[in-house]
C-alpha cells in the first residue's frame, strides 16, 4: 500500500512569534523552522503501520520554496522512502493544498493519506476534511490510536464528548491528534542515508493548479499586552471586585 | 555495548578522518579548510544547537581579514547582518554622566563588521557542506572516547533519556564517532574539552583560565535613532571599580541595535547579579531614550574566554587538538575573538591536511601571528585584577611598550576569587528602579526561546547538595541563585529547610556555573541533542 504524509514547514513551536513592524506578516528572519508538529505525528504513525508488517511505501509531500527541502530530509531521515515537494512562492491556503494532495493522491494511486490536524502557524485545520470531500472518500479526523486491519482502519478519534471509534474504508484521510503517538528521533546514520533517498520537485503550475487565494490578509499585529493581575485580601473583597466589574 | 542501568546499549559506529565538536568559526573554518585542502578526507561537525547558530553569541564587531582568506568571495554574499563599522567611542560612565574618552587603538574598528555570529555560523555552515562536510546541528558530543592513552573519537549524547535516565519508549543511543583526529572546537568552557584538558594534563603548565559572563539583547527601535554601524564601549557604571567589565552598543540597519554587557567572572563581590548590572546599564540617562519604546527580538548570554595568552592550554593531545575559544584564543582588549577562533581553525585544517596528526598543532600555532597577537596584550586582562585604575593606567603602559615589558602577569580562578559573605566592602547600591524589558531573569529566558524536554534527566549535575543547604548559605550565600543568568537555580523553603531547586529547562547554555561556583560542585553536562536556546541573528 501506499500512504502519502503531509510534512509543512513551520515557524518551531519554541520560537517566540514576532510580528513585523509593517504588519505585513510575521518575522521569519533567522527563526528555527521545523516540521509542523502535527506532521511529525502523522508520519511516525505511517513508519508505524510499516513496521507492523504491512507493505507500505511512504511518500512525504511538502508544497513551499525550496527550503522546504530541508523537512523533507528530516522526514526521510525518520523512515519515508521518498519525498515529493510541489513549489511554489506562494502561501497555499487549505483549500489549494488540498487540491494539490488531491492530485498527487491520483498520480500516485495512494490508499492512505495522513495529515496533521492542522499546522501550528495558520491553525486553519481545514485541509484534510477537504482533501476528503474532493477525493470522495472517508476521513477520520482528530486520530488518536489508528489500526488496520485489511482494508479497514479503526480509528479512536478525539471529540468534544470523550473519544468516538469509528471504522473507514481504505482509501481514506487520517488527521493526527497530539496524543496519536511520540515521534521517534532522527539517527545519525539516517541522515546520511536519507541524503541518497529520492526527493521529486514539481512545479505548482505542472500539477495544472494555480494559487487563487480565498482569502486575503489584510494586517497582522500582536495581540494585547496581557494587564497585570491585581491580588485581594479575601473572599468577600473578590466578590466585590467581581461585581464591580459587572462580571458576577 | 555500555550497560546504562540494566539494559545493554548497543551503538552503532561512524568512522571519518576528522571530527569537529561544534559548529562555531573555529570548527566550521577548520572544516571548510580542510576540504578546501584535503577533499578526500571525510569530515563532519557535531552541533548541540538545534541548528547552527542557534547557541552562539558574540558582540560581535569582526575583523575581516582572516576570512577573506578561508572565503575571499564571502562578502558578494554576506550573512544575514553585516553592516560596517562607522565610529567608535569610548566612555566612561557614571551613575547620570558620560564621558568620552580617547578610544585605546585595539578598540579601532575602521574596516571591521557587525555582524550576527549566529548568522555567519549559519552562513558558513552552507559553504562546509557545499564542499562535502557533513554537518549535524542536534547532535552534541557528549563524552571523548579514549583509547589506550589516545583520543579515538566522541559518543555523542542518548535521546528519549527518563528522568532517572533510565531509557525511554522512544530512547535512541548515541551513536560513537571514531575519528582519527578529533577537532574540539567546543567555544569557551567546553564540557568535552574540560574533561580532555584534565585528563592529558594540558593546564599544567599554564595560568589558571578565567572568564568573564557576557548579555546581549538585540533590540528592534522606533525609526530613526540607530545610526547603522556606530559602535560605542562604555566601562565604570554600574559595576565598581573593583569589578572588571563594560558594555557594548552596536548600531545596525533596519532600526536595530545589539546591546550588551560583560562582567569579569573573576569579580568578588558574593551579593554580585551580573544580570541586574546589565539591566542597570540599560537604564543610564545615556542609554535609555535609545531603547524606550523598542522590543527586544532575541537575547541570549554566554560566558567568555579571558585569560589569554598565559591561561591558554596546550592546543594537543593524543589523537586530538584545541582551537578557539575552547581553547581560550579570544583578545579580550580588542574585545574580539571570532577572527582569532577563525585563523586558529584553519591552522588547525592545515596541519591536518598536511600531517594527519594532532602533533605538532602546539608549536605550529605558538609560532604564528596568533600567538604574537595575544602575547602583546598578555598582561592588559590581569592588570584590572587590582582594580579599575590600576588597570586602566597598566592598559596605557602595557599599549604603549607593545607588550614588551619583561613581566607576565598571572591570572587566578575565578571559582576562588569570591569573597565570603560581609568580607566585601558594602556599597551602597544605587541601582535605579526598571522600566525597559525584560523585567526579570524569567522573562529574558523567554527572549532566548529556549527549550529542553522537562523528561530528561537534569543536565546541570550538582554532585554534593549537603553543601548547598550547609556551608554555602553561611559563607557565599549561595551565589547561583544570583550568577544564572536563567534562574536555574533557586533555594526554595520546604517545611522550614532549604532545599536546592534545579530549574535545568530554563538553562542557556552560558556555562556561568560551572565556571563560578566557589565548592566547583556544578557540572555542565550536555542535555539531549537540539536543547537549549535558539537565538535569532546574536
Amino acid at each position: 500500500m501506499k500512504i502519502l504524509v503531509g510534512i509543512k514547514r513551520v515557524i518551531d513551536f519554541s520560537v517566540r512569534v514576532q510580528v513585523k513592524k509593517d504588519g505585513s506578516g510575521v518575522n521569519t528572519d533567522g527563526v528555527k523552522l521545523s516540521i509542523n508538529p502535527f506532521d511529525e505525528i502523522a508520519l511516525e504513525e505511517a513508519l508505524r503501520i510499516r513496521e507492523r508488517g504491512t507493505q507500505t511505501e511512504i511518500v512525504a509531500v511538502s508544497i513551499g520554496p525550496a527550503d522546504c527541502q530541508q523537512q523533507l530530509r528530516t522526514a526521510l531521515a525518520m523512515g519515508a522512502d521518498r519525498a515529493i515537494l510541489v513549489e511554489t512562492g506562494e502561501v497555499l491556503q487549505p483549500l489549494m493544498v488540498a487540491r494539490v494532495f488531491h492530485e498527487l493522491v491520483k498520480r500516485e494511486d495512494a490508499d492512505l493519506v495522513i495529515l496533521g490536524k492542522q499546522a501550528i502557524d495558520d491553525d486553519f485545520n481545514q485541509t484534510g476534511q477537504m482533501l476528503a470531500a474532493l477525493w470522495d472518500r472517508p476521513q477520520a479526523t482528530f486520530a488518536s490510536k489508528v489500526e488496520l486491519k485489511d482494508k479497514t482502519l479503526t480509528v479512536t478519534r478525539e471529540v468534544d464528548a470523550g473519544l468516538e471509534v469509528i471504522a473507514v474504508d481504505l482509501p481514506a484521510v487520517i488527521t493526527t491528534d497530539l496524543r496519536l503517538n511520540t515521534p521517534r528521533f532522527v539517527k545519525m546514520p539516517d541522515i546520511m542515508k536519507a541524503r541518497n533517498k529520492p526527493l521529486q520537485t514539481l512545479k505548482l503550475e505542472e500539477l495544472g493548479i494555480a494559487a487563487a487565494p480565498k482569502l486575503e490578509a489584510k494586517h497582522y499585529a500582536s495581540p494585547p499586552q496581557r494587564m497585570g493581575g491585581k491580588k485581594v485580601a479575601d473572599v468577600p473583597a473578590l466578590i466585590a471586585a467581581l461585581k464591580e466589574r459587572g462580571v458576577l | 555495548m555500555r550497560g546504562l542501568g540494566s539494559v545493554e546499549i548497543q551503538r552503532e559506529i561512524m568512522t571519518y578522518d576528522v571530527v569537529v565538536v561544534g559548529a562555531g568559526p573555529a570548527g566550521l573554518a577548520c572544516a571548510i579548510r580542510l576540504k578546501q585542502r584535503a577533499p578526500n578526507k571525510r569530515v563532519c561537525v557535531l552541533e548541540k544547537g538545534s541548528q547552527v547558530g542557534a547557541h552562539i553569541l558574540s558582540g560581535c564587531v569582526m575583523e575581516p581579514v582572516p576570512l577573506d582568506e578561508l572565503l575571499p568571495d564571502w562578502r558578494k554574499t554576506p550573512p544575514a547582518i553585516c553592516v560596517p563599522a562607522a565610529k567608535d567611542e569610548f566612555v566612561l560612565l557614571t551613575k547620570t554622566r558620560r564621558i568620552r574618552l580617547p578610544t585605546p587603538p585595539q578598540m579601532h574598528n575602521h574596516g571591521n563588521f557587525i555582524i550576527s555570529l549566529g548568522s555567519l555560523c549559519a552562513w558558513m555552515a552552507q559553504q562546509a557542506e557545499a564542499l562535502g562536510v557533513e554537518v549535524f546541528p542536534g547532535f552534541p558530543a557528549a563524552a571523548p572516547l579514549i583509547e589506550n592513552g589516545q583520543v579515538i573519537g566522541v559518543r555523542c549524547g542518548d535521546m528519549g533519556l527518563n528522568k532517572d535516565g533510565t531509557p525511554g519508549q522512544n530512547f535512541t543511543a548515541g551513536v560513537d564517532i571514531h575519528a582519527g583526529v578529533t577537532v574540539l572546537a567546543e567555544g569557551c568552557r567546553g564540557s568535552v574539552s574540560k574533561l580532555l584538558i584534565k585528563e592529558f594534563k594540558l593546564d599544567a603548565k599554564c595560568s589558571p583560565q578565567t572568564y568573564g559572563i557576557g548579555f546581549k539583547e538585540l533590540w528592534q527601535l522606533p525609526p530613526d535613532r540607530a545610526k547603522p554601524g556606530h559602535v560605542q564601549h562604555s566601562i565604570g557604571w554600574p559595576l565598581d571599580s573593583r569589578t572588571y567589565g563594560g558594555s557594548f552598543l552596536y548600531h545596525l540597519d533596519q532600526d536595530r541595535v545589539y546591546v550588551g554587557f560583560v562582567a569579569g567572572l573573576d569579580y568578588e563581590n558574593p551579593e554580585f547579579k551580573p544580570f541586574e548590572a546589565f539591566q542597570q546599564f540599560k537604564h543610564h540617562p545615556s542609554v535609555q531614550p535609545l531603547l524606550e519604546g523598542g522590543e527586544i527580538v532575541s537575547a541570549g548570554t554566554r560566558a567568555l574566554i579571558e585569560g589569554g595568552l598565559q591561561s591558554l592550554p596546550k592546543l594537543e593531545m593524543p589523537g586530538a587538538l584545541l582551537v578557539g575559544d575552547a581553547a581560550g584564543t579570544l583578545n579580550v582588549p580588542k574585545i574580539k575573538g571570532v577572527h582569532m577562533a577563525l585563523r586558529s581553525g584553519m591552522l588547525a585544517a592545515e596541519h591536518l591536511a598536511e600531517r594527519s596528526t594532532s602533533e605538532g598543532f602546539d608549536a605550529r600555532w605558538r609560532r604564528s601571528p596568533s600567538a604574537k597577537e595575544l602575547h602583546r596584550v598578555r598582561n592588559i586582562r590581569p592588570g584590572f585584577h587590582k582594580g579599575l585604575w590600576f588597570g586602566l593606567l597598566n592598559a596605557a603602559l602595557e599599549t604603549a611598550t607593545l607588550g614588551n615589558l619583561p613581566w607576565t602577569f598571572k591570572n587566578h580562578a575565578d571559582w576562588k576569587s569570591l569573597d565570603k559573605l560581609g568580607e566585601y566592602p558594602a556599597e551602597i547600591e544605587n541601582y535605579v528602579s526598571r522600566t525597559l524589558p525584560p523585567k526579570d531573569r524569567l522573562s529574558s529566558v523567554f527572549y532566548a526561546a529556549t527549550s529542553h524536554d522537562e523528561h530528561q534527566p537534569a543536565h546541570l549535575k550538582v554532585p554534593d547538595t549537603s553543601i548547598c543547604v550547609g556551608r554555602c548559605v553561611t559563607e557565599y550565600g549561595n551565589p547561583c541563585t544570583r550568577f544564572c543568568p536563567a534562574q536555574v537555580y533557586e533555594m526554595v523553603e520546604e517545611n522550614g529547610r532549604k532545599r536546592l531547586q534545579i530549574n535545568a529547562a530554563n538553562c542557556v547554555h552560558c556555562k556561568t556555573c560551572d565556571i563560578k561556583d566557589p565548592y566547583e560542585n556544578i557540572l555542565w553536562t550536555t542535555p539531549e541533542g537540539g536543547s537549549g536556546p535558539n537565538y535569532q541573528n546574536l
